[in-house]
């Protein structure tokens, strides 16, 4: 009757073996490949710096004007404009501006490498449904797996930093604009790709003409979903020394300040309203055609 | 405007089919040895899409082709740029077998030789009137400056001056297919496909498309391939017509042959409804000169259709009318009374008519 109650499972001997296995093997493939790794990652470290150093050192009334600019040219709105002031003026006041800094660089980093990869993933997902196959449960592993389970082997590979940050909150933000990017270009009219191939588009020119600004929408709801995803890892990436936003947070958990907590949680939600209000109102203003004027 | 006057580019579809499932090639043998579509699909899991197509369009020629939904015309068409691929046969244009190009040749004959104009208008929603004018030069590689100028000049020739800076959703269904008809004639091609191109607007509107296709058709000059389900646009605008039904052609002909001698029932209950006097023409039902009766005769040109003939012996006041040809010479000869009798007699049986149900065209 035992049995029946406790799962029949592997002696604890070998399953101690095999987990010892695994790790031996994983700790040899660190010790062997880590340098190259971060060899490999070191134009991230560069681009990372630099971003980073821009936003620190560029005077805050310049910021605030260059914010100000990117919200008028994106969304043509004196209410997101005078939304996105006010917000930075109120984490500036509340002393939390150069980790806000911090976090736009890293949220802008983040962005850029995830839009790098993810659009064209996404074109080749759309092209080939074996591709498709393939790619479609990486990204479900990548949106479920907790996220502290894939920051161990990242830290073992590239030690504590913001490399390995980056890439905890890639890993996490990517999915949604390779999806969605599929999405798109799936999506575009049958007849429009009949169209494009009857005038003698070659394959290129029927992306670039078609194809994208069909699916760019969709594009653009999936830079949004990446941003605010980015966002929502930061206080994760956080506890392996990503500075910024994150840290004040995870410090106010382990000592229960629940004021500073507070403040630095909303400044968060502050930045993603920032950037979810402009994308959106920039993504509204390129589908403006669509808007019928004539009844019918 | 860079218009071809002639052309050379005549269509030849030769022993055309296309059967789509997995293992065409071998359902082909079968089609050939005479198993009939419904035996294909419930037998095979194959579905004959057209069978054994033979049909010759001369250059500069509208050539319609009707058929109902279901009766394979639109796949028809998308052989004839090689949209869809067949499982047997030869499409001969200008000379070159379209089945036998290379994937470049293919698009070079796609971009200065074919162009199309398709039934919901296939125009991008985010360019300009202007900007979408121009896709076919712009995919040819064109100056923009050129582009601009060619596309603006037959912009103008379809009606939407001033309208360059609007978007398509701007417009109304009759505009936005000016616009597709625009794009398709600034590539300068000698072919013209039209893919149901007037089915998706409203009848008064289609008429009028048609009305600018006509105009248009008589400087330009090109080879038109016409796809409709509508056998009025049909019998108005085809200078030849090809009826095809589940993926055969019925009946292939001038639109006299078509409404004077149907090749089956089924043709026959489509014309049934048509205007006979204004598709027939005189020279069609004439009898050779005997003698004209009396002394001052009535002539009418070959072409001159049955109505306006009957219009122009009421007003003159006579029973009898002389056909001249291009040359003014008397060819033949017709009375009243017999133009009469054909406007009304039907190719139907008498009897049958009444009896049988209306079958009209899906409008």
């Amino acid at each position: 009757m035992e049995w029946l109650l406790s799962f029949p499972h592997m002696e604890d001997e070998r399953l101690r073996a095999l987990k010892k296995v695994i790790d031996g093997a994983f700790r040899n493939f660190t010790s062997t490949y880590g340098d190259s790794f971060e060899a490999f990652f070191q134009p991230l470290q560069v681009f990372l710096n630099q971003s980073e150093r821009f936003m620190t050192t560029t005077p805050w009334p310049i910021i605030i004007v260059l914010v100000a600019l990117i919200a008028w040219f994106a969304s043509r709105s004196w209410r997101i404009v005078l939304g996105c002031v006010f917000t930075l003026m109120a984490i500036g006041y509340l002393d939390m501006w150069s980790d806000t800094m911090k976090t736009l660089s890293m949220i802008f980093v983040c962005t850029v490498i995830s839009i790098v990869i993810g659009l064209p993933t996404g074109i080749a997902m759309a092209r080939s449904n074996r591709l498709q196959n393939v790619v479609s449960p990486v990204l479900d592993v990548m949106q479920t797996l907790p996220s502290f389970v894939y920051l161990i082997p990242v830290v073992m590979l590239l030690g504590i930093g913001k490399v390995a940050g980056l890439i905890a909150v890639v890993i996490y933000a990517l999915p949604p604009m390779i999806r969605l990017t599929n999405l798109g270009i799936r999506h575009v009219d049958a007849e429009m790709l009949e169209c494009a191939d009857a005038f003698g588009s070659s394959s290129w020119q029927k992306l670039k003409n078609v194809q994208l600004p069909l699916a760019l929408p969709s594009i653009m709801a999936g830079i949004n979903q990446t941003i605010m995803m980015a966002l929502a890892m930061v206080v994760i990436a956080s506890m392996i020394g990503v500075q910024g936003l994150g840290q004040p947070v995870l410090k106010a958990i382990s000592n229960q300040y629940f004021t500073l907590g507070i403040f630095n949680g909303l400044a968060i939600v502050g930045i993603a309203v920032i950037f979810d209000r402009v994308s959106q109102a920039y993504g509204r203003r390129l589908q403006k055609h669509l808007e019928r004027v004539h009844g019918h | 405007m860079a218009t071809n006057l002639t052309n050379d580019f005549g269509i030849e579809i030769r022993h055309l089919y296309k059967i789509f499932g997995y293992q065409a090639q071998a359902s082909i043998e079968r089609v050939k040895q005479g198993m009939s579509k419904a035996e294909l699909l419930s037998n095979h899991s194959h579905v004959l899409g057209l069978k054994d197509i033979n049909i010759s369009m001369p250059s500069g020629g509208i050539q319609v082709i009707m058929g109902l939904s279901g009766s394979g015309k639109s796949t028809l068409i998308r052989h004839i740029n090689r949209l869809i691929e067949p499982t047997a046969g030869e499409v001969i244009v200008g000379g070159v077998d379209v089945l036998k190009m290379s994937p470049t040749d293919l698009r070079e004959f796609r971009r200065h030789k074919i162009s199309m104009v398709f039934q919901k208008f296939a125009l991008l929603p985010n360019r300009t009137v202007l900007d979408n004018a121009v896709y076919g030069l712009e995919i040819q590689g064109m100056s923009r400056d050129r582009q601009v100028e060619i596309a603006t000049g037959w912009l103008d020739r379809v009606g939407l001056q001033g309208y360059a800076s609007h978007y398509p959703n701007q417009l109304s269904g009759g505009m936005q297919q000016r616009v597709g008809l625009a794009r398709a004639l600034a590539s300068d091609a000698p072919i013209l496909l039209m893919d149901e191109a007037f089915s998706a607007l409203d009848p008064l509107i289609r008429m009028d498309m048609q009305s600018v296709l006509l105009d248009l058709q008589k400087e330009i000059k090109k080879t038109i391939v016409f796809i409709t389900h509508d056998l009025d646009e049909a019998l108005r605008i085809g200078d030849r017509i090809a009826i095809l039904r589940d993926g055969e052609v019925v009946q292939q002909g001038t639109r006299q042959e078509i409404v004077m001698t149907p090749a089956d029932d089924y043709i026959a209950n489509f014309v049934k409804e048509v205007n006979r006097g204004r598709v027939i023409g005189v020279e069609a039902i004439m009898r050779p000169i005997v003698q004209v009766k009396g002394g001052a005769t009535l002539t009418v040109p070959m072409g001159t259709s049955l109505e306006s003939a009957v219009k122009r012996l009421v007003e003159a006041g006579f029973d009898e009318l002389v056909v001249t040809d291009s040359q003014g010479q008397p060819v033949g000869q017709l009375a009243l009374k017999s133009i009469i009798a054909t406007m009304v007699t039907s190719a139907v049986s008498e009897e049958s008519q009444d009896v049988q149900p209306r079958v009209k065209s899906k409008a």
